[in-house]
């Protein structure tokens, strides 16, 4: 039973790992653009198709399709940032921006559905298969890669943040718009680069699920709806928060996995109601400044 | 400048005599659909239009009062066909007398939207969408893993001996009802103090606690309506469809549509959600039932109309529609902002720079 717990809370890490990835794409457009991103979850799905349809048709590894997946959804993100987003204005905004990236999310869903059909598909590769046995647990190679290449990526998000120029005016911009727009910082251009980039992190991301899970075109709602719940449970716009959040929900759920698998999914929503009621803006949220 | 409109403005009764003629003339066209329309294909387009004016308008009693968006009606119309199912299921209740049990099926959406209320609109706005989502999940979860829900195959309601011919009538008439209840209830919740406590929350909710507005007891007695007409419409339509499952009674296209029906409409006028509900529900049921539209086109066409809405018709067809007819109105004389165009703002008619959220294009960037 212990062995069985641990290897539980091992899983939970891994997948974690991978979550936080792409919640810390969403947090990141929180934060600097004030929207939440409600297309986030089928644009991970466009990207496991990207993969997909990279390792199937041209058989490229799909670690080494991300060199191409990343690109190509960074320039989708600027692409939906240039024609949609950047012209929402006014006090209406937040619920715009929502019906806007849940538009998107219909659109690119319905073309999906359109090219791959509903059918389940999977992501395989040698590693996909097979696992590792060490001290005693068995971990798929992909959970220990995919963790790997998710810590490799939010480390890079870091450096970015911290090491940069760029990074600086983005978080200029998360802190203070009107602020950062005084010293010089081109808010508009630091908008669509950061919305790039927490779209382009949904490819590794997109990757790695569709590598561990089963996925069609519908699959976006399950996952927007789990990363809504990560970022929340962090504080919205803090990215720290964002990993420790998703870190603890997917143990969270992988514990009461043993339990009954069917529960824990609700367990995780559960998990955020009971947190949000002691603290209503998450773990690592910041005091609400914002003008509502 | 013609003849009509200058009588128009000379007698300033006639006015409201004309709208009043206009509504009449509404509920008589709206009583009359059916006996003209007696095709079952057409009429069912008009109870699931009414259906959805119904949740439209209680979606808006809530959120286009507070500005608190909810994507968590899902629950109340879930729950409420659920109780008619159960209810009629473990009563053994067949027949017309399963109307009783609506009251019923109201009760239960009131006694979730307390719980649901108190914790969800304790956080601030944005958060608050993703609680609604996240219960919205969780009623979705239940429905499908408990045993008493009947898991994924859902719930069959009890058959009614209504000759098939005019089986929708009856249908139309109780939506009717309800849609004319629910506008009723949504123009006087508008005209009340309550009303005036619900939008100047919406305007700015500190301020508005400042000057003596309870806010969560408003916040929850407007959800509590919200939710207990969902609830009953709900129960409505399942009895209507014969059937619910979880995946269609927590359906989450159904939340987003509610909210596509307000903004193309006219978010947070009572109007404008029952113009959007008449516009959207027959066209997509239509745009269902086309060959050529089969398959997912007719996602990617819901999409596509929900950008054009929000990207070129943000205020809705009430909004916009207004004041294009006050601009050709006014053309050529000095230009007088409408009353009612700033009226809609609680706290901007105090006189104060308070840019409310009719005024769209003042706001600035965030």
């Amino acid at each position: 039973m212990a062995q069985e717990i641990l290897q539980e809370i091992i899983v939970g890490v891994l997948v974690g790992g991978v979550y936080a990835l792409m919640a810390v794409g969403l947090t990141l457009i929180f934060g600097v653009l004030d929207i939440i991103n409600i297309a986030q979850g089928v644009l991970v799905i466009l990207g496991a198709y990207l993969s997909y349809s990279l390792s199937t048709r041209a058989h490229i590894d799909l670690f080494v399709g991300l060199l191409i997946t990343i690109p190509v959804m960074f320039i989708i993100g600027i692409v939906i940032h240039w024609a949609f987003i950047r012209r929402l204005r006014g006090t209406e905004r937040t619920a715009m921006t929502l019906l806007v990236t849940y538009a998107v999310a219909l659109i690119i869903e319905g073309i999906l559905y359109k090219i791959y059909g509903a059918t389940d598909v999977g992501l395989t590769a040698s590693y996909t298969g097979t696992s590792i046995h060490i001290f005693g647990f068995y971990l798929p190679w992909i959970y220990v890669y995919g963790f790997i290449l998710a810590v490799a990526l939010v480390a890079l998000i870091y450096a970015m943040l911290y090491r940069t120029r760029f990074g600086r005016s983005v978080r200029a911009t998360m802190q203070d718009e009107t602020a950062a727009r005084l010293v010089g910082i081109d808010v508009n251009r630091v908008a669509a680069v950061t919305f790039g980039i927490g779209v382009a992190v949904t490819a590794a991301g997109g990757m790695v699920f569709g590598a561990t899970n089963q996925f069609d075109p519908n699959s976006g709602y399950d996952l927007i709806s789990r990363l809504l719940a990560i970022i929340i449970l962090g504080g919205l716009g803090s990215i720290g928060g964002a990993l420790a959040a998703s870190v603890f929900m997917l143990v969270v759920e992988s514990l009461v996995t043993i339990w009954s698998p069917t529960w824990a999914v609700a367990v995780f929503y559960a998990a955020l109601v009971i947190v949000l009621v002691v603290r209503p803006n998450g773990f690592f949220g910041r005091k609400e400044v914002r003008a509502q | 400048m013609s003849d009509a409109r200058r009588r128009l403005r000379a007698a300033p009764g006639l006015a409201p005599a004309l709208k009043g003629g206009g509504l009449v003339a509404l509920i008589a066209i709206a009583i009359a659909f059916p006996q003209v329309y007696s095709n079952p294909a057409v009429s069912s387009y008009g109870v699931l239009a009414l259906i959805y004016v119904t949740a439209a308008t209680a979606w808006n009693i809530f959120s286009g009062n507070t500005g608190y968006i909810s994507l968590g009606q899902a629950v109340f119309y879930g729950s409420g066909a659920y109780t008619m199912g159960i209810a009629a299921r473990d009563w053994n209740i067949t027949g017309d007398s399963v109307f009783a049990l609506l009251p019923l099926c109201g009760l239960v959406g009131a006694a979730i939207a307390i719980p649901f209320g108190l914790i969800a609109l304790r956080v601030k706005r944005h958060t608050f969408i993703v609680i609604t989502i996240a219960f919205f999940f969780i009623f979705q979860l239940m429905a499908f893993n408990f045993s008493f829900t009947g898991g994924s195959t859902g719930l069959q309601s009890p058959f009614l001996n209504w000759p098939s011919a005019t089986y929708n009538t009856p249908f139309y008439y109780i939506a009717l009802a309800f849609a004319a209840g629910a506008i009723a209830i949504a123009w006087l919740v508008r005209r009340s103090r309550f009303g005036l406590q619900l939008r100047a929350i919406r305007d700015d909710e500190d301020r508005a606690r400042g000057l003596g507005v309870k806010a969560m007891r408003v916040k929850l007695s407007a959800f509590l309506i919200s939710g207990t007409i969902t609830a009953m419409i709900g129960a409505v339509w399942f009895y209507y469809i014969n059937q619910v499952e979880p995946q269609t009674g927590f359906d989450p296209i159904f939340d987003l549509t509610l909210v596509l029906m307000a903004f193309l409409g006219g978010y947070g006028s009572i109007s404008g959600p029952v113009l959007g509900a008449l516009i959207i529900e027959p066209l997509t049921l239509w745009l269902n039932t086309q060959p050529q539209f089969s398959g997912y086109l007719s996602e990617i066409l819901l999409g596509a109309i929900f950008l054009i809405v929000v990207l070129f018709l943000p205020r809705g067809i009430i909004t916009t529609g207004g004041e294009l007819i006050t601009r050709i109105r006014t053309r050529g004389r000095p230009a007088v902002i409408p009353a009612t165009s700033v009226g809609s703002s609680a706290l901007a008619s105090g006189a104060t720079a308070a840019s409310g959220p009719s005024s769209v294009s003042s706001g600035g960037g965030r």
